[in-house]
């Protein structure tokens, strides 16, 4: 019998996003935290995908902190990446 | 007393887990004496670097300061300091300044021995043998990890080491620190994008401020050469990784420190002051940062890695603790600690954390890392005069 592996790992219960453990492909399907939650796309290995709804200017959290900010609406079980999330950090020193 | 490790009694209270001999160059031109010198030697190590002529200021007092540390580094049982004669950081200073630890010192100097090289190597051979022979005679005995330093590095770091090694190192330091002891958190430059968090640990606002000044500082001053750090992070290779914005990489980077408070931020080579986190200033290339961790009095070092690194120090054995299955597979014989079962395993953090724990015991009672079996004995030294550069440049 094989051990069962995890797919995704979520850093911290505040997280607005999940990390893939492995490439998870499209229309795969979680329930995490009483959601079910459809893969839209391939999400490699170490890339993220979104655990709710998240509104364009929304912040996004992984650890427990504020990872950046969203440049568009991503719904849930869809791929968080640079087309889509922009530093935070950076946004904030530049004013 | 399962907490306890075997240690050397060094004076000033000070505590080894090895009990090596170091042949240090002050100069760069002598670097293959002290190497045939450490040859000879039973557990000796030669320290040499590129430096230890014309340099001046920041760059000079680095380069004194990290030697100095390295000689005094409770690992190392006794120095000698090999000179050439004619360079401006002298044998002499550098051996002064390592018998403030009261430990065996010797210096000597190229120029001043009849018989040129072959006659000095000859020279230390002879001392070194000497003393390697007084530091057999000591033996391990019981210490608490109240008299540990910890080095926390990261290098070849992949998407993945922010959410695998790196948060079991954390829980690691935390542990130390808990047991009264010490670690240090190096390289700044991959701090940046999480000074809030940072100053939120600090101590006082004294040190919060210090944080923050620290590197406000260095982003300004990197800005005036036209070089915009905040920019260059995450690298494209981090990007494909899964990565996406400088907070996202340092937050990863800086889960290595656990959740202590910050006591306090150290200059390069520069020792902590007290017990609990200290942040080092350095600008986050390996063994440079390995070195200053060294330099500090850390007696051992914990690195992460993700692509795989094989770099090691001769003063201070270095843990590798990866979390990428791949590399753990095809680098297996220099990954001390495999972290990647959270990822093909489903084991948690805290376990694979209590696998390190048991490594860095092991270590610290005398077991060899991959990378002391291997032989890598890095050194590099931080220079930091931009003058050059800027005279270049204009």
């Amino acid at each position: 019998m094989g051990i069962k592996k995890k797919k995704f790992v979520i850093m911290n219960s505040k997280d607005s996003c999940a990390t893939a453990l492995e490439n998870i492909p499209k229309q795969s399907q979680f329930k995490i935290n009483d959601k079910i939650i459809i893969i839209n796309q391939e999400i490699q290995m170490g890339h993220k995908f979104a655990l709710d709804d998240i509104k364009e200017g929304d912040l996004i959290k992984k650890y427990g902190e504020v990872i950046g900010i969203a440049t568009k609406n991503i719904k849930r079980g869809h791929w968080i990446h640079t087309h889509n999330i922009k530093s935070h950090y950076l946004e904030a020193i530049d004013k | 007393m399962s907490e306890e490790f075997l240690g050397y009694q060094r004076a000033k209270g000070k505590v080894g887990i090895r009990n090596k001999i170091a042949i240090i160059s002050s100069v760069v031109c002598v670097n293959h004496i002290a190497e045939k010198i450490a040859y000879e030697i039973e557990n000796c190590v030669a320290i040499t670097h590129p430096l230890g002529c014309g340099q001046f200021g920041p760059d000079f007092s680095y380069t004194l300061r990290t030697l100095v540390g390295l000689g005094t580094n409770p690992n190392i049982y006794g120095v000698i300091v090999v000179g050439l004669g004619c360079e401006n950081l002298t044998s002499k200073l550098i051996a002064k300044n390592v018998k403030r630890s009261k430990k065996p010192v010797e210096f000597f100097n190229m120029q001043d021995v009849r018989g040129g090289s072959k006659a000095t190597v000859e020279k230390g051979i002879k001392i070194g043998k000497m003393m390697a022979n007084e530091a057999k005679e000591l033996k391990r005995e019981p210490f608490d990890y109240s008299n540990l330093i910890l080095g926390l590095e990261c290098g070849g770091s992949d998407s993945i080491s922010g959410i695998t090694a790196n948060p079991a190192v954390g829980l690691i330091s935390d542990k130390i620190i808990e047991l009264g002891g010490t670690s240090i958190l190096p390289e700044f430059t991959e701090w940046i994008g999480t000074e809030h968090l940072l100053i939120r640990r600090a101590v006082n606002e004294n040190i919060a401020n210090k944080i923050h000044s620290t590197l406000n500082n260095f982003l300004e001053s990197t800005m005036k050469l036209g070089i915009d750090f905040r920019g260059i992070q995450p690298t494209p290779g981090n990007i494909e990784g899964g990565l996406t914005t400088i907070e996202e990489k340092s937050l990863g980077t800086i889960a290595k420190a656990g959740k202590a408070p910050i006591n306090g931020i150290l200059d390069y080579s520069d020792s902590p002051k007290g017990k609990g986190l200290w942040l080092m200033i350095e600008p986050g290339l390996d063994v440079e940062s390995m070195t200053g961790l060294a330099a500090a009095g850390a007696q051992a070092i914990i690195m992460t890695t993700g692509r795989g690194s094989p770099c090691g120090n001769p003063v201070v054995p270095v843990i590798k603790i990866c979390g990428n299955p791949k590399t753990c597979e095809w680098m297996a014989n220099n990954i001390d600690v495999d972290a990647s079962k959270i990822i093909t395993e489903n084991k948690r953090v805290e376990e694979i954390a209590e696998i390190l724990w048991q490594k860095l015991k092991r270590i610290c009672n005398g077991e060899k890392t991959y990378a002391e079996i291997l032989g890598f004995e890095d050194i590099a030294i931080w220079r930091c005069t931009a003058a050059p550069f800027q005279i270049f440049h204009s």
